[in-house]
């Protein structure tokens, strides 16, 4: 309704053009919309119905009894808890690189290659990140092999499979993520209130915990909450490292896709699924609620 | 103040210094083991050779046909999420300002959903595609790709939009006499250059490595078949994972150098004038 009011609004500036009207407009923007429907929206539903849909369709509380059963409990709880000290490791690491990068003269090539390979050590690693693990810390690693005259210090060959090699993997994404996450926020520290708290006879200290702790603490618990869902949903770095069982929820998601002719598995992806979207939905509520109080500074 | 800028510079140096190292151990190492047979530690560059010698094997053929999916996949994704987007964001900036808040969620909304997630939904949809609408081509998987894509291609073009004046643009070439085509292809395409430059860039970056789809719904693409190959020959793969983490890395600073050249130039100008 309002659009056609703008439109012809508009169209008095120059009304000579014969304009589309409102309806016509709006039908623009129908393939985009339907495109989302059916890749977006529509697999968001199936999964949402289908955590309460037996196989015939009927309706079932399996899915959702098997979420809650022991087992899938704990998968949960080693998902959240690697997510959790991931996100802090990343937060902590990433953290004092942004501050070092943000110390560095603004539109440098080094620091422009810097931010360039952090995005893409972020994002673009999954299984290739995993196979550059094993060449390095797995049994026949270049760290392992130099290492290998101290065998205090040599890495067990199963490390990289267990939880905390896995672990030390999603740092590797982790960290370049919160450098670019939080790089804007320590941007947007203003020497002035360095040299204000200077001038007012404040250490370094004062700066830290009265001035830049308490500005940034918003962004840097937002930071956190992205790390943490980032971790928890993250699939083919786990899928490639780890092969025998699974200890994660992406991995069990995937077992219970494989398996979903078995008896007793209806709807047991779907509500794994389900349970993934509320945890993230969580995160990412506190998440806004988070980077509403930071945008408090950003002006 | 000297004192503590001095400071701060030998702090920015070593965190950086560390972190560069960090960043650069893993891929020194994955070449390192590209060369290294396994058991006698031995150097020698089979893995390459068979790569790059012109051979022929089982390994090589699964990765060729990965590798070919993903590239026509990557083609098809831009051209889908550009040919999708762009007429809509421009559409909804000049003429339903309305529904800017709208098409911005739905585009970042892959960014919350995990993919594991949506493959879980997508599953069902590509049993309708695979069976009664087209087959079960690997390629048919760009489709989704589009999705996870959305969110750069959204971003790059959101900064492209905002960075021109869309309205006096698109109403002067119109009071030209210029059609909407027209106007799409021949004013704002020219003027939006750099903003499609790495929303392609994103797109190609995202598809060639995109693991879960593909994996989960049983196709081949790079990724997977990147995962099969490592399972009985590890030097090949590392070869592999090398060229494409490098090439992406490469493939994204230059352009990030690209468009700083770009902006440095118009600054410069504006400044003369």
């Amino acid at each position: 309704m309002t659009a056609v009011t703008t439109t012809t609004g508009r169209d008095a500036v120059h009304a000579s053009r014969p304009v589309l009207p409102g309806a016509v407009n709006a039908l623009g923007t129908v393939p985009f919309f339907a495109y989302t429907a059916v890749f977006l929206v529509l697999p968001t539903v199936l999964v949402v119905v289908g955590a309460f849909q037996a196989r015939n369709g009927a309706f079932t509380l399996n899915g959702i009894s098997q979420l809650l059963s022991p087992r899938t409990v704990d998968i949960f709880t080693t998902s959240l808890w690697i997510s959790a000290l991931t996100g802090l490791v990343g937060t902590v690491a990433g953290g004092v690189i942004a501050y070092a990068l943000s110390l560095s003269p603004e539109g440098s090539l080094g620091r422009r290659v810097m931010v360039a390979l952090m995005s893409v050590t972020a994002q673009f690693g999954g299984v290739m990140l995993s196979f550059a693990f094993i060449a390095t810390i797995g049994i026949n690693g270049l760290v392992t092999r130099l290492l290998a005259p101290f065998p205090a210090l040599t890495p067990d060959p199963g490390f990289l499979s267990s939880l905390s090699g896995v672990a030390l993997v999603y740092c590797y994404f982790q960290i370049p993520l919160m450098v670019i996450v939080f790089l804007p926020a320590v941007e947007g520290l203003r020497p002035q209130w360095r040299e204000a708290t200077e001038n007012l006879g404040g250490t370094s200290w004062t700066y830290w915990t009265r001035v830049a702790g308490p500005i940034l603490l918003p962004s840097l618990l937002g930071s956190f909450l992205l790390l943490f869902a980032n971790a928890f949903s993250a699939f083919a770095t786990a899928a490639a490292l780890i092969s025998q069982q699974s200890v994660l929820v992406p991995l069990e998601i995937e077992s219970a896709l494989r398996n979903e002719n078995d008896l007793g598995m209806d709807a047991y992806a779907q509500a794994l699924a389900l349970g993934m979207i509320l945890v993230v939905a969580i995160v990412m509520a506190l998440y806004a609620a988070l980077m509403k109080r930071a945008a408090r500074w950003a002006a | 103040m000297g004192r503590v800028r001095s400071r701060g510079t030998w702090f920015r140096r070593i965190v950086l210094s560390l972190a560069v190292v960090y960043f650069l151990v893993p891929l020194v190492s994955l070449a390192d083991f590209s060369v290294r047979f396994p058991l006698t530690g031995k150097v020698d560059g089979a893995a390459w050779v068979a790569l790059f010698g012109g051979g022929q094997n089982d390994k090589l053929n699964l990765l060729t046909e990965g590798l070919g999916n993903s590239l026509v996949m990557a083609a098809m994704a831009v051209v889908i999420s550009l040919g999708l987007l762009l007429p809509t964001m421009v559409l909804v900036r000049l003429r339903l300002p309305r529904l800017s808040k709208v098409v911005e969620f739905v585009c970042l909304l892959p960014l919350t959903i995990p993919a594991v997630v949506l493959v879980v939904g997508l599953a069902p949809v590509y049993l309708v595609i695979s069976t009664k609408v087209l087959d079960s081509n690997t390629i048919w998987l760009a489709f989704a790709y589009v999705i996870l894509c959305l969110p750069y291609v959204y971003r790059a073009l959101d900064s492209g939009l905002r960075a021109i004046d869309l309205r006096t643009l698109s109403e002067t070439a119109r009071s030209f006499g210029a059609s909407w085509p027209t106007v799409l292809f021949r004013v704002l395409v020219p003027n939006l250059r750099s903003a499609l430059v790495s929303s392609v860039f994103m797109t190609l970056a995202v598809v060639l490595g995109e693991f879960t789809f593909a994996r989960m719904l049983a196709r081949t693409n790079l990724q997977t078949a990147l995962f099969e190959i490592n399972l009985s020959d590890g030097q090949i793969a590392a070869a592999v994972s090398l060229v494409v983490l490098g090439g992406t890395i490469v493939l994204l600073v230059t352009l990030d150098l690209v468009v700083a050249l770009r902006e440095r130039r118009v600054h410069s100008r504006a400044g003369i004038a």
